[in-house]
């Protein structure tokens, strides 16, 4: 009746197939970010491919080395997973944050890394937006962009990426298992967002018949002391305006050998912070060295207008999460 | 059995808890067709072309309706009701070429379904051209007065003494500008309409309404019908906050469709319709000036609001009413403006008027206390109002002095570092803050009917309605406590235009004026039973039913407003106390504590009495923390018009809150001595906050809501002036 077509995938290849021949086809996994785009008809898919029949992707697997999270686990259920808790703090501490106990008993993993932005603009469809018709213009860049990123946004679009989970993942180098019609293939975490550049509509790497299968994540003492810290608007069920995933390796004279940064709600993707990074590399894990890392932060951001307060509470927020790690350590 | 001032728990519970209750979408007339709607994006000017073939051509698609098809409603000329604005015309849907608004409806399609009706309507293709209009930018240049036809409650302009005057020469003065940015209701039911034509053209609304008299006169008059060919329904409502006052023109439309269609259609809002679909409490710009004696005596206060309203209709409402009788001041003055945007009109939300102008008024009053290095709270008592001086009238009933201590003892207020940015715990900087809260107290006149049952049960019904503050229940406790039979036995009818005429269920008014007409009917049901031949002097009516072999007795009752209105100032008070804790760096504020001690007359219901209170409470946090339309004014649009970007505050967000009602009774006011607790619930809750939050970090944010950007904004203004 409305343009809307439902189909069952039994398996990641036949799912991958029917992507792959339908142009603009998605696959759906739990369903609570593409079901609000089809309620709204933001960029609504002509076909959704319903991948939950899908054996084998719902699984945490863990050995020695690393631990391995299936496309179609649930948020609630890394939560609840003690290696994960164990070896990956920050990336439970993300998931416990995010959303609602409800929305993360469906939400998966899979689909939270391609939640779309909550950009106003992008969100009404009867407004501009290059990222949902390209060449309508970005209504946000001089518009209510109180929650729009100072980083890595380009003049087509400053939308940021929403996901808790991701830049904890960006954080703690993990790696995308992706699927295709033409094989497997593996991609680090970084690398799966694009930036906007003059091509906001392209928000990752993956091909069109490409869908991810899972993830891997490496087992270090760095992840092993990693947290993340959010800050929201409200207490609880609501994205984040800034955030930041840290992990710290100290040296036995309690000198930082290793160092992790990644943030979000600032950004157009999961935000890795290499010149922090390296700032805090060698020095003593004090509170000034923090501050003064944390500050490179804002160097290349830049603010639109309403989220000029985010240039303030970024590096504070970064300096926040890496105090509130170094007490655990 | 003295059923008042008991905690019974609500009657309809039970069929709430379980999904008995029906709210306006869930009936289901047989044979109902559903209908969605297109809108506008251009704030104004006027449809060019509209192409509807495509979603004609959808199977299951009924109908497609748009202005060049729309059957010509009469529209007859109606009395604006007093939920109108004074002036204007509102909305005629699907009537003309003509664009008001961004958001404005102007195709309807009616379906088999909902889901093919709303895929339908989003193939409805049409072009506009764009024209001047009152423009999109909120700016004070282009305000003006209210137009004559608007209502003697919100003059241009009121002075009292010469405010100006003793401004100029006071010793002690501050001024500041206040922004209370667009709020809306946001109620869990989203606004539905059921509409269903009979045979001989008689029309059935289930409506989400707060007043079905009022739905029902203005449907007729749409549609130039007679009285007794509408009947609006509307047993329960999923809260409404002031949103349900009007009849808005999706019940026209679904009327309208369901003509069309020759058989029910059910027009349900989604969320984002009910960003304009509906109305919202105005954008509201406020300039406050108070100036004092060295003493602390106030001498002068003067309070403009600059209001905004649509370029057709003038939406106005009571921000400065508190402004003249609030305090015991020498002098007042009070200039009230509007601005006209091409948006759509705005409506009452709880607490209208007094909501904004209080929090103006509070914050900068707090500013005063401040300047003169008195306690907040002992400033206010200084200037204590024993009277009101801007009716020049004594209060029917005023117990705020006792609201004030006894909010004050319960929050521990004398723990207050006079201090700002003393009071820490841990790296969060706690502060404490207060404010007033006033409403004023109405009555409207309301009628009932009461039938009393031999086997010793009754039922009374008027066309009043409960939008969830507990009517049914409260309404069932006068009617057992008047007529001596348990609760149990005393059934309460409402939300029904048949049934008869009750005020409007708003402005906290309906327990003065429905209860007094259930107290009064209750009376004359035992007098004129009492008067029965056969009837003996002292007996229960029930035993005089069954002696004299009579299965029932029925009358009908009626109250009105007294002539105390002419001799009398009657409010309900409240004093709202709040704690905050900010993170420094983040500039996050929460709230752990809230406590409000409330003068509203007599409380007929503790238990859901204190659900209004807290729930009002909520409310503030929101009103306080994050709630805000985002408007922009390139596109006339309100950027965040659904639940996951426009925020109201969750669980999380609430802690400690406790509402005392202090001993009151009004009996001046109304035979029953109750007051109204409704709105009085959200009033102050803001400015008490945002009073904590300066006393918290020492910075004076005057713009709502008090997100982390005005936190950390602020804090950069400060640090670099
Ligand atoms: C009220 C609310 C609050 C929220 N708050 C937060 C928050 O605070 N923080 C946060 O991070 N998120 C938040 N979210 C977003 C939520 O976490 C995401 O919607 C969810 O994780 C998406 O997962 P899903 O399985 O439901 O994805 P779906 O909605 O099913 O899909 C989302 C997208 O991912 C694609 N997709 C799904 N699985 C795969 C796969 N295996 N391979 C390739 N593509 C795939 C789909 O095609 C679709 O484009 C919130 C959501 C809601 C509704
Ligand atoms: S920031 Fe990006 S998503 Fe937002 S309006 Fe601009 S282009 Fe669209």
């Amino acid at each position: 009746m409305s343009g809307l077509a439902y189909a069952r995938a039994a398996s990641l290849e036949s799912a991958t197939e029917v992507i792959g021949s339908h142009r603009a086809a998605e696959v759906i996994a739990g369903g609570t970010d593409l079901l609000q785009r089809l309620e709204e008809h933001v960029l609504p898919p002509p076909l959704v491919v319903d991948i939950n029949g899908v054996e084998g992707l719902r699984a945490i697997e863990v050995d020695d080395h690393e631990i391995r999270l299936g496309a179609l686990v649930r948020l609630n259920q890394v939560i609840e997973s003690a290696p994960v808790r164990d070896a990956f703090p920050a990336i439970v501490e993300a998931l416990i944050v995010t959303a609602s106990p409800q929305v993360r008993n469906l939400a998966t993993v899979g689909g939270n890394p391609l939640q779309k932005t909550r950009c106003l603009y992008f969100r009404d469809q009867s407004t501009p937006c290059n990222k949902r018709e390209p060449g309508s213009g970005c209504g946000a860049l001089e518009g209510r962009n109180r929650i729009n990123a100072i980083l890595g946004g380009s003049e087509h679009c400053i939308a940021t990426h929403p996901s808790d989970f991701a830049v904890a993942m960006a954080a703690l180098d993990a790696t995308v298992l992706v699927v295709g019609a033409r094989g497997e293939r593996r991609l680090p975490f970084t690398e799966l967002h694009r930036l906007p550049g003059d091509t906001p509509h392209l928000e990752h790497n993956l091909a069109p018949d490409e869908v991810i299968e899972g993830y891997r994540l490496t087992r270090t003492p760095l992840a092993r002391h990693s947290h993340y810290l959010k800050v929201r608007d409200r207490g609880e069920f609501e994205w984040a305006i800034c955030s930041a995933a840290v992990a710290l390796e100290l040296d036995h004279g309690g000198r930082i050998a290793d160092a992790r940064v990644a943030v979000g709600g600032v950004a157009t993707k999961p935000w890795r912070l290499g010149q922090v990074e390296t700032a805090l590399q060698g020095r003593q894990a004090t509170a000034e060295a923090f501050a003064e890392a944390a500050a490179l932060s804002v160097q290349n951001a830049v603010a639109h207008g309403d989220n000029a307060y985010k240039l303030a509470l970024l590096p504070r927020t970064i300096a926040r999460a890496l105090t509130e790690l170094r007490e655990r350590l | 059995m003295g059923a008042i001032g008991k905690p019974v728990a609500r009657v309809d519970g039970p069929a709430k808890v379980t999904g008995t209750a029906t709210y306006a979408a869930e009936f289901h007339p047989e044979n109902m067709a559903y209908a969605a709607l297109v809108h506008g994006t251009i704030p104004r000017g006027w449809i060019k072309s509209i192409a509807t073939d495509a979603a004609e051509s959808v199977p299951g698609v009924i109908a497609v309706v748009t202005h060049l098809n729309a059957p010509r409603l009469p529209w007859k000329p109606v009395d604006a009701a007093p939920v109108d604005p004074g002036e204007g015309e509102q909305l005629r849907p699907l009537h003309s070429d003509e664009i008001l608004f961004a958001g404005q409806p102007i195709a309807l399609v009616i379906a088999e379904s909902q889901e093919t009706a709303r895929a339908a309507a989003a193939l409805v293709s049409f072009t506009c051209v764009p024209s001047d209009g009152a423009g999109l930018v909120f700016d004070r240049a282009r305000a003006r007065p209210p137009s004559d036809g608007t209502r003697e409650s919100y003059p241009a302009e009121w002075e009292r003494g010469d405010a100006e005057g003793a401004f100029a020469s006071a010793p002690r003065r501050i001024e500041g500008s206040y922004l209370q940015p667009r709020l809306f209701h946001n109620a869990m039911e989203p606004h539905a309409t059921i509409a269903a034509w009979d045979d001989e053209g008689k029309l059935t609304l289930w409506d989400k309404s707060q007043w079905v008299d009022n739905v029902r006169d203005q449907i007729t008059r749409n549609f130039g019908l007679a009285e007794d060919e509408v009947r609006v329904i509307s047993p329960f409502v999923g809260g409404a906050f002031g949103s349900a006052l009007r009849c808005w023109p999706h019940v026209t439309m679904a009327a309208m469709a369901a003509r069309i269609a020759r058989r029910p259609v059910r027009l349900e809002l989604t969320r984002r319709e009910l960003y304009t679909a509906v109305g919202y409490r105005p954008y509201t710009l406020q300039d406050v000036k108070l100036a004092a004696d060295e003493d602390g005596r106030l001498r002068s206060v003067i309070q403009t609001a600059y209001g905004l309203t649509s370029a057709y209709e003038d939406y106005g409402e009571e921000v400065l009413d508190p402004v003249g009788m609030l305090y015991d001041t020498m002098s007042a003055r009070t200039v009230y403006r509007l601005v006209e945007l091409d948006t759509n009109t705005p409506t009452p939300m709880r607490g209208p008027g007094a909501v904004t102008g209080v929090f103006a008024l509070e914050m900068a009053i707090d500013e005063m206390a401040d300047a003169m290095d008195m306690d907040p709270l002992e400033f206010r008592l200084k200037n204590y109002a024993e009277r009101d001086l801007k009716k020049d009238l004594p209060f029917s009933s005023k117990a705020l002095r006792s609201c004030y201590e006894t909010a004050a003892l319960r929050f521990g207020w004398e723990k207050r570092d006079p201090r700002r940015r003393a009071m820490h715990d841990g790296n969060m900087l706690v502060g404490y803050g207060m404010a007033t809260a006033v409403w004023p107290a109405m009555q409207a006149p309301a009628s009932v009917r009461i039938r009393l049952f031999a086997n010793g049960t009754a039922v009374v019904r008027t066309a009043a309605s409960d939008m969830g503050p507990g009517t049914y229940t409260s309404m069932t406790q006068v009617a057992a406590d008047r007529l001596d039979l348990p609760v149990e036995r005393v059934t309460f009818e409402l939300g029904d235009s048949s049934l008869p005429m009750a005020p409007v269920h708003g402005g906290s008014m309906t327990m003065a004026s429905v209860g007094n007409a259930v107290a009064a009917g209750c009376k004359k049901l035992r007098d004129d039973i009492a008067r029965l031949d056969g009837a003996e002097d002292g007996e229960h009516p029930v035993e005089t039913l069954m002696r004299l072999r009579r299965d029932s007795f029925e009358v009908d009752g009626a109250a009105e407003p007294g002539a105390e209105a002419g001799t009398h100032s009657s409010y309900a008070f409240g004093a709202v106390f709040a704690e905050v804790r900010v993170d420094p760096d983040f500039g996050t504020v929460r709230v752990p504590r809230l406590v409000g001690a409330y003068d509203g007359g007599v409380i007929v219901n503790p238990r859901t009495a204190r659900s209004q209170a807290i729930g009002g409470m909520v409310q503030g946090i929101g009103m306080a923390l994050m709630e805000a339309g985002e408007w922009d004014d390139r596109l006339g649009r309100v950027m965040n018009a659904n639940l996951a970007e426009y925020l109201v505050p969750v669980h999380a967000d609430v802690e400690e809150l406790e509402a005392v009602f202090v001993e009151s009774e009004d009996r001046i006011f109304n035979p029953l001595g109750v007051k109204g607790i409704a709105e009085i619930a959200l009033c102050g809750v803001a400015p008490a906050i945002a009073n904590a939050v300066w006393h918290a970090t020492g910075l004076r944010i005057r713009e709502l809501p008090l997100t982390p950007d005005r936190l950390l904004m602020a804090e950069q203004a400060a640090r670099t002036s």
